[in-house]
Formats: C-alpha cells, sequence, structure tokens
C-alpha cells in the first residue's frame, strides 16, 4: 500500500516571526525554516505504518519555491522512500494545495494521504478536508489513533469535548493532530541516505493546476500589544487585587 | 445578503461560541442556522430562540452519519446556493466539515476571523498570532470560521425563528461512525468559562496537575494547560489551550507553572486579567501578565487556597 503525505516548509517552531515594516507580509528572508510540526507527525505515523509492515511506499509531496527540497530531504531522512517538489513561487493557499495533491493523487494511487491538520504560518487548517472533498473520499481529521486493517482504516479523532472513532474505506484522507505519535530525529546516516533517494520536480502547470490565490492580503500588522502588570510578594496581596483592583473575583 | 451558520451545539443547547459566530454573521446581513447530530431537534427549538435567526434547518438523523464530515459537507455545498456567507465558530466541528463543503463549492475558506470589514474583507490572525492579516475574498460565496472570543455571544433567549427539517443529500461516502467518547466534567466548558486555571510544565506531573482541582472548584473555572503538559500527558489534549488547541479569553486567566511560549499566548493573551505565578522570573508569560508571583507554585497553591477562603 502506498502512502502520500504532503509536507509544508514553514518558519521555524521556535522563532517569533517579525512582520515586515511595509506591512505586506511576514519576514522569511535569512529566517530559519523547518518542516511543519504537524507535518513531521505526518510523516512519522507514515513511517511506522511501514515499519508495521502495513505500508510498502511513503511518496512525500511539498509544494512550493525550490527551497521546499531541504523539507522533502528531511522527510526522506525520516523514511520516505521518494519525494516530488511541485515548484511555485505563488502563495499557497489550501485550494490551490488541494488540487495539485488531487491531481497528484489520481496519478500515484495512494490509498491513504496524510497530512499535518494544520500549516503554522497561515494557520488555516483545510488542505485535508479540501483534499477529501475534491476527490470525494472519506476523512478523518485531527487523528490520535491510526489503525489500518481489512482495506479499511480505524480512526480516533480529538473533537472538543473528547473523541471520536470513524472507520474508512480506503483510499482514504487523515489528518494528524498533536497526540497521534512523537516524530523521531533523522540520524545522520539517514540524512547521507536520504541525499540519494529520488526527488521528482514539476511545477503546478504541468498538473493542469492553477495556482492564483482567492485571498489578497490587504495587510499584516502587529497584534496589539499587551503590557507587563506588576509582580507581586504573596498570595495575600494577589488575591486582595484580584479583588479590589481588578474585581474579577 | 443572508448568511447561513452552521451551529455546534451539546445536548441540544447552542453552544456560547455559536451564539458569537450568529453576531458574526448578523453584521453581515439575514442569518438562517444549520443543526445536525445527536439531540438536533432540541438543538433546533434552542436555536429557534435565539433572536436575529430568521430560519433553522435541521437534521434529525439518528444514524450517526449527522456526525461526519462528508454527509453534512454535501449538505452545507447543496443549501450554499441561497446563501452569500457560510459561517460557523471555529470548533472542531466546523474545522473538519467547513473546509470540505468550501471545496464542494471551489471557494478558499478564511478560517478564525476576528473582525469584519466589509462583506468581501476580513482579519484572521497568522502565525499562532503573532500577525494579523487583512485578506480580501475574490471568491463569490464566502466560507468562514469565526474566532468566538472576538465577537460578543447573541442572547440564548428572545426569538422566535422557523425550524425545517431537512435530510441529509448524501450517504456516508465511505466513512462509518463508529463512537464519541465525550469526557465528563462538572466544570465549565473551556472556551467559555469566566475564570481559567491552566498548568503547565512547572506541574512536573499528572498527580500534581490534580493540585489545581480545588483552585478550580474555588473559582467555578474549567481546567486548562499548555502545550507542554499535554505532550507530557499530565491531561489529554481537550485541556490545550493555545494557537493549536482551545483560543480562551476568560475575565479571569491563571497559568501555574506555564513558561509562556507564544503558541500558548496566542490561545489565552486576549483574556481580561492574566496571573503569572513561575518561579522563573525571565519567563515570557510575565510580559502578558498584569499580576504575577515568581515563586515556587507548590508553596503558592495553597496560599491562594487558604487567602480565597479567608476572604470569603
Amino acid at each position: 500500500m502506498k502512502v502520500l503525505v504532503p509536507v509544508k516548509r514553514v518558519i521555524d517552531y521556535n522563532i517569533k516571526p517579525r512582520v515586515k515594516a511595509d506591512g505586506t507580509g511576514v519576514e522569511t528572508a535569512g529566517v530559519k525554516m523547518s518542516m511543519n510540526p504537524f507535518d513531521e507527525i505526518a510523516v512519522e505515523e507514515a513511517v511506522r505504518l511501514k515499519e508495521k509492515g502495513v505500508v510498502s511506499e511513503i511518496i512525500a509531496v511539498s509544494i512550493g519555491e525550490a527551497k521546499a527540497q531541504d523539507t522533502l530531504r528531511t522527510a526522506m531522512a525520516m523514511g520516505a522512500d521518494r519525494s516530488i517538489l511541485v515548484e511555485t513561487d505563488v502563495v499557497t493557499e489550501p485550494l490551490a494545495v488541494a488540487k495539485v495533491l488531487k491531481a497528484l493523487v489520481e496519478k500515484e494511487k495512494p490509498e491513504l494521504i496524510i497530512l499535518g491538520k494544520q500549516a503554522i504560518d497561515d494557520d488555516m487548517n483545510a488542505t485535508g478536508q479540501m483534499l477529501a472533498g475534491l476527490l470525494d473520499r472519506p476523512q478523518a481529521t485531527f487523528a490520535s489513533k491510526v489503525e489500518v486493517a481489512d482495506g479499511a482504516v480505524t480512526v480516533t479523532r480529538e473533537i472538543d469535548g473528547g473523541s471520536q472513532t470513524v472507520k474508512l474505506a480506503l483510499p482514504a484522507i487523515i489528518t494528524a493532530d498533536l497526540r497521534l505519535n512523537e516524530p523521531r530525529y533523522a540520524s545522520l546516516p539517514n540524512i547521507m541516505k536520504a541525499r540519494k533517494k529520488p526527488m521528482e520536480k514539476i511545477t503546478p502547470a504541468d498538473l493542469g493546476v492553477d495556482m492564483t490565490p482567492r485571498l489578497s492580503v490587504i495587510s499584516v500588522s502587529e497584534p496589539p500589544e499587551r503590557k507587563a502588570g506588576v509582580k507581586l510578594d504573596s498570595a495575600a496581596e494577589l488575591v486582595s487585587r484580584l479583588r479590589n483592583e481588578a474585581k474579577v473575583i | 445578503m443572508t448568511v447561513l451558520v452552521y451551529l455546534d451545539h451539546e445536548g441540544g443547547v447552542i453552544r456560547q461560541a455559536s451564539r458569537s459566530a450568529i453576531t458574526a454573521a448578523a453584521k453581515l446581513g439575514d442569518v438562517d442556522v444549520l443543526v445536525t447530530g445527536p439531540d438536533a431537534a432540541a438543538a433546533a427549538k434552542s436555536a429557534a430562540a435565539i433572536p436575529g435567526v430568521k430560519k433553522v434547518f435541521a437534521v434529525t438523523d439518528t444514524t450517526g452519519n449527522s456526525e461526519l464530515a462528508e454527509p453534512v459537507a454535501a449538505l452545507l455545498a447543496q443549501l450554499a446556493g441561497g446563501y452569500t456567507h457560510i459561517l460557523a465558530a471555529s470548533s472542531a466541528t466546523a474545522k473538519n466539515v467547513l473546509p470540505r463543503a468550501a471545496a464542494l463549492l471551489d471557494v478558499q475558506p478564511i478560517p478564525d476571523i476576528v473582525a469584519i470589514n466589509d462583506a468581501e474583507t476580513f482579519v484572521r490572525p497568522i502565525y499562532a498570532g503573532s500577525a494579523l492579516a487583512t485578506v480580501k475574498s475574490a471568491d463569490a460565496k464566502k466560507v468562514i470560521t469565526v474566532r468566538a472570543s472576538a465577537f460578543d455571544p447573541a442572547p440564548a433567549e428572545g426569538g422566535s425563528a422557523t425550524i425545517e427539517e431537512i435530510a441529509l443529500p448524501a450517504g456516508p461516502g465511505g466513512s462509518t461512525f463508529v463512537a464519541t467518547e465525550l469526557s465528563k466534567s462538572e466544570r465549565p466548558e473551556l472556551e467559555s468559562a469566566r475564570v481559567v486555571v491552566s498548568g503547565g510544565n512547572g506541574m512536573l506531573n499528572e498527580e500534581n496537575f490534580k493540585l489545581l482541582e480545588p483552585l478550580a472548584d474555588r473559582l467555578g473555572a474549567a481546567i486548562g494547560a499548555s502545550r507542554a503538559a499535554v505532550d507530557k500527558g499530565f491531561v489529554s489534549n481537550e485541556y490545550q489551550v493555545g494557537q493549536t488547541g482551545k483560543i480562551v479569553a476568560p475575565e479571569l486567566y491563571i497559568a501555574m507553572g506555564i513558561s509562556g511560549q507564544i503558541q500558548h499566548l496566542a490561545g489565552m493573551k486576549d483574556s481580561k486579567v492574566i496571573v503569572a505565578i513561575n518561579k522563573d522570573p525571565e519567563a515570557p508569560i510575565f510580559q502578558v501578565a498584569d499580576y504575577g508571583i515568581v515563586g515556587d507554585l507548590f508553596t503558592i497553591l495553597p496560599q491562594l487556597e487558604a487567602e480565597l477562603d479567608k476572604a470569603g
């Protein structure tokens, strides 16, 4: 069984993004970039399924600028077998990305597509659901547990106030939530090996997809700053301030 | 303009967050709503009582299919013909269903809006709230989720909308509902609680995390957690406050042993009053806290409870 895992190159989780002075976006030049953390969880889950003998091949895909090949190398160092870079300089919106992925799914015919639930740059939380809609295939978002058996996948999903379990016929789309697994670090030998794994390079036009964004960014600004308050010496003083000054208890 | 709002409910009562989405929708035009899932009949009555709602569509399907994204997204796409905007509060349910419906409509969704500039232009946080983007949609219809903390909830009572039962237009599409497990809690819902007591890495372990319960009970508070506390298994994911968890804006937020990672701050920095108790004086949480105490939380926590009891 083949698995397709889309991965996105984003500003590293630990870096505080800075709004550009001209208000057109967030500065990415000279900033450390990494694989979107939820996509790491998706790659890890695919690799674990392969280690269990459920999956035979893992294909990592990234849609973005040429440097996204670093992210694909990371995916292959974690255990993906090969990768596809769909190169574009256009801002990648979930709708367009889902269209690219739909074309790749129709070509590669994977039985599972595992995505991160959300990219930590645009925070859209949409691509997996949109891909499932375009393909008219079942979806399980925010997965915390995935079990493949007898041509179906049973997924426990995070919902508000608890969890929900659904069973999906394959092919199916899964989006990974935090608790699904803890992604591994790629070892140095595996990083070396990943350099020799195949990477195909294509463009959205090769797949007949128009990437033109539907949302135009009017401006990007800093959120209003919250000011630091006062440090207190005791619980007694805190309770007194909450009661008499802030009047919240 | 007419807006369709997909409502969340719990046991037939419309969630407060969904009433905030109705407030946002009313800024755009006339409001119709859709309810699905178990207890949809009761939820329809609850929805019809919200002032400003004109018509309630109710899917009273007891097969479990109405809890699946596949048929509900198909229904939203079918109903979309009569509406300029489709809205929902940013909940796990809405985030599961709305993007799928948007794909069926060939629309790029606009998630988590915090302000409406006009019918096409919206403000939404990006990068875990490190920036606010104002975006204008070129799509004929807009599919939007609303960050509930940015809009006051519509009143629960006073309206009298008509109710129309409606069937799901499609089958489950290869998906089978197996079960839902809700954790039982006597405490208020995290996203609408007036007070939230949250614990972080500084709680050290699952057992210690429970020490927050008496304080939360004393204050009538919901319990929250940082991502570090969730990752280490002190509590389950549904307690997580942050960009990748719940977004809260209570009147009082008490952060115990939480350092204040940017992704946590994104989930609580709109709280009215923030209290931080942490042994590290340099912890970033103090930069947003109105009141801070530097010290050992295991010493301060019982003192805090004693002072609250004393104060009445």
